[in-house]
């Protein structure tokens, strides 16, 4: 398939895991442990655990999953919210669809549409504004969630909305941002890596330049990366050649679409529709000031929150749960006490467990049993 | 179909067993099916069973759209219980029709789905022989739900099996994977994505019949419906206390198909087929097994996917690409698609 199988050569894979090897081996650390590389994105999650490349990597590099999936970061009062949301006459609560199996306190959103609400699956919040006007006598919220990359569509059907006087159409703005979030991982106590693997979707988005200040305040280096697997190999490599040499800069290997300014015509409809909050509520990473977004004064007619008079409610995570270590790389995902026993893709008690792009739920699925196998593909 | 039931829908009389419902039986099910064995009009066909141990069968259908690229309901409801019955090596011979009809379904629908059972009956060269209609209040059903119970006959020395895959053995697809789950999901309105993809439905025990007759070690067969081939792998792993490796470069997965799961983040192995099988044959037979099915018109695309290996008992797993290997788990629930 044209502009993905040449992304996924094999052969060019060799090549760059031989590179690889070779400046791993070269690279000094002032303490004896493995080099480890953030990936902040969960589609770097999942790309990775697809394509098998943590097992193809030396054993001295390691990835540390970042908090980079929007929907394991969802704290569990959000999904209560929505819950309160959809549990109301005449409203049909429209979601992505990664969001339906993430836990609340009690239920999920699956649970409570088997109970009867009317919740609908979408793949673009232009969908949902649709449904806003073919049911002129329902509420229609639409539960607007991710980083800077879903921000875009989520503000330009709030202005569509808008604009054609659709007076039925809600937003219940779970926004988040990702630049105060990796300050937070950065400023974490025990904080140990090495460089970033940059959110290629977000930086198309915003661009590089945000992400300046990890390289001067914090000297460490972040490459943005494509989604394919030569993409993340070759943003690996970049970022090795950096700690070779001692440097600390910001790269854009996603160059066929990132631009180091980033997109206007998908910055301005944010600042158009959206607001920071003050703080936001990660789950497994705690609050985090100003990671998050609402609707601004200007748009408040399009708000659920005060549509549906919700009010902030902290859920506290379980004791047990670990999320929090593992998303700062201090932990890794089987070593959580939960990991494979409390805690499953099936009932999962984590955030981390619950999307596939989460880091647990990779391991679980991919990861689980893998050591068994001696494959002899030559054989074949 | 008889003119008096141009744009006219179904109500609760067809469902009463009063005038409206014997005329309805009469008039599209009896006429289109043609059978003595239905004709009779009696409670039960009666019929002779050839020699043999029976394989019997049964399976509910309730899709949306009704009608899709490559195949509808009534296409399904034959197919499945067809295939369903000729992965055991029996060779299907009688079905069962029932109908549970929401009120307001249009005549002109149900007769066209009933056609389309029927046609697809005389593909398979299998007869429906017996059937119940009811109907239900506006809302208590999406339109049509069909249930198609199947009876065959598995001739003496055929022993297949999802728990006989052993060490060394193959396993082949007869086609493109995917297809079918691929087409329904673009069938569906809220999704605006285009592609030229096609349901894969369609019968299969004339190729079984053709396979099993030219090689005595096929071990284990299943068509992968729901769940995918990934499942039906998984089921055989079980069964069996074997493990199998598939090799991403030889999974046959049409270029439409592969571009809406990408767009989707979704993966071919667990999407539904409707006519696909995975057959696991000894390594010896293989390349006959292989051959005899790319000469029909169902296998022209089969390939060889994997192997059965002894250890660890239970697992599919997928060499990549890169000679990295990941593990092809159950599906747990529905696959989602990804937000970004």
């Amino acid at each position: 398939m044209k502009y993905v199988d040449e992304f996924r050569d094999p052969g060019q894979a060799k090549k760059i895991l031989k590179a690889i090897a070779k400046l791993c081996s070269e690279i000094k650390l002032a303490e004896d442990r493995p080099i480890q590389i953030m990936e902040v994105c969960g589609g770097h999650t999942h790309s990775i655990f697809r394509y098998g490349l943590n097992q193809l990597l030396p054993e001295k590099l390691d990835f540390v999953h970042g908090p980079g999936c929007p929907v394991c970061v969802l704290p569990r009062s959000v999904i209560d919210n929505c819950i309160r949301i959809a549990e109301n006459e005449n409203v049909i609560f429209t979601t992505f669809g990664d969001a339906m199996r993430v836990p609340g306190s009690s239920k999920s959103l699956l649970d409570v549409k088997a109970e009867g609400c009317d919740i609908r699956m979408v793949y673009s919040p232009l969908d949902a504004l649709t449904l806003a006007k073919k049911n002129p006598e329902k509420r229609v919220v639409f539960f607007g969630l991710g980083f800077e990359t879903t921000m875009p569509s989520t503000a330009l059907s709030v202005m569509q909305a808008e604009k054609e006087g659709v007076d039925n159409f809600y937003l219940f703005c779970n926004h988040i941002t990702i630049i105060p979030t990796i300050k937070a991982v950065l400023d974490s106590p025990g904080m140990r890596i090495d460089g970033f693997l940059g959110p290629g979707h977000v930086s198309l988005i915003i661009g590089t330049k945000p992400y300046d200040f990890i390289a001067h305040e914090y000297h460490k280096p972040l490459v943005a990366a494509g989604f394919e697997p030569l993409d993340i190999l070759q943003s690996v490599w970049m970022i090795l050649k950096q700690l070779k040499n001692g440097e600390a800069k910001i790269e854009n290997q996603y160059a066929r679409l990132v631009k180091d300014t980033g997109n206007a015509s998908a910055l301005n409809p944010i600042a158009t529709v959206f607001e920071l909050r003050d703080f936001f509520e990660w789950r497994g990473l705690g609050s985090i000031n100003h990671s998050g977004v609402k609707v601004n004064e200007k748009y408040r007619a399009f708000d659920a929150e005060i549509e549906f008079n919700l009010k902030a409610v902290t859920v506290i995570d379980p004791d047990v749960c670990q999320c929090g270590e593992v998303l700062k790389g201090i932990l890794k995902p089987w070593q959580c006490k939960v990991f494979g026993k409390g805690c499953t893709p099936e009932t999962p008690l984590g955030a981390l467990m619950v999307s596939t792009e989460g880091a647990c739920s990779a391991h679980y699925s991919y990861g689980k049993n893998i050591d068994l196998i001696n494959i002899k593909t030559q054989e074949q | 179909m008889n003119k008096k039931y141009q744009n006219k829908k179904i109500t609760m009389a067809h469902g009463s067993g009063g005038k409206a419902s014997s005329d309805l039986i009469k008039d599209i099910f009896v006429d289109t099916f043609n059978n003595d064995y239905l004709a009779t009009m009696e409670d039960q066909a009666r019929f002779e069973m050839p020699k043999g141990r029976l394989a019997l069968t049964t399976d509910s259908f309730v899709v949306s759209p009704l009608f899709f690229k490559g195949g509808d309901i009534g296409k399904l409801a034959v197919t499945g219980t067809v295939n369903d019955l000729a992965v055991s090596g029996a060779k299907p011979l009688y079905l069962t029709c029932g109908l549970i009809l929401e009120e307001g379904l249009p005549i002109a629908t149900l007769d066209k789905i009933i056609k389309s059972m029927q046609k697809t009956a005389e593909e398979a060269g299998v007869k429906i022989v017996c059937g119940d209609t009811k109907v239900v209040e506006k809302g208590s059903a999406d339109q049509i739900f069909i249930n198609t119970a199947g009876v065959g006959v598995i001739d003496e020395g055929i022993e297949v099996h999802s728990y006989q895959a052993q060490t060394g053995d193959k396993i082949i697809v007869n086609g493109f994977i995917g297809d079918h789950g691929a087409a329904i999901m673009q069938s569906r309105a809220e999704l605006a994505i285009s592609a030229d993809i096609a349901s894969d439905c369609q019968v299969l025990n004339h190729l079984v019949e053709k396979i099993l007759s030219v090689s005595n070690n096929i071990h284990a067969m299943r068509d992968a419906t729901r769940g995918g081939v990934a499942t039906v792998l998984n089921e055989i792993a079980n069964d069996s206390k074997v493990s199998i490796i598939i090799k991403e470069d030889s999974l046959p997965v049409r270029t439409p198909t592969r571009g809406v799961c990408e767009i989707l983040g979704l993966d071919p192995l667990y999407l539904a087929n409707e006519g696909t099988l995975v057959c696991v044959v000894a390594a010896i037979d293989a390349d006959k097994v292989l051959a005899t099915m790319q000469q029909t018109k169902e296998g022209k695309d089969a390939c060889i996917i994997g192997t059965v290996t002894n250890h660890p008992e239970g697992i599919v797993a997928l060499s990549t690409l890169f000679g990295g290997t990941k593990i092809i788990d159950k599906l747990i629930g529905d696959q989602l698609p990804r937000i970004c």
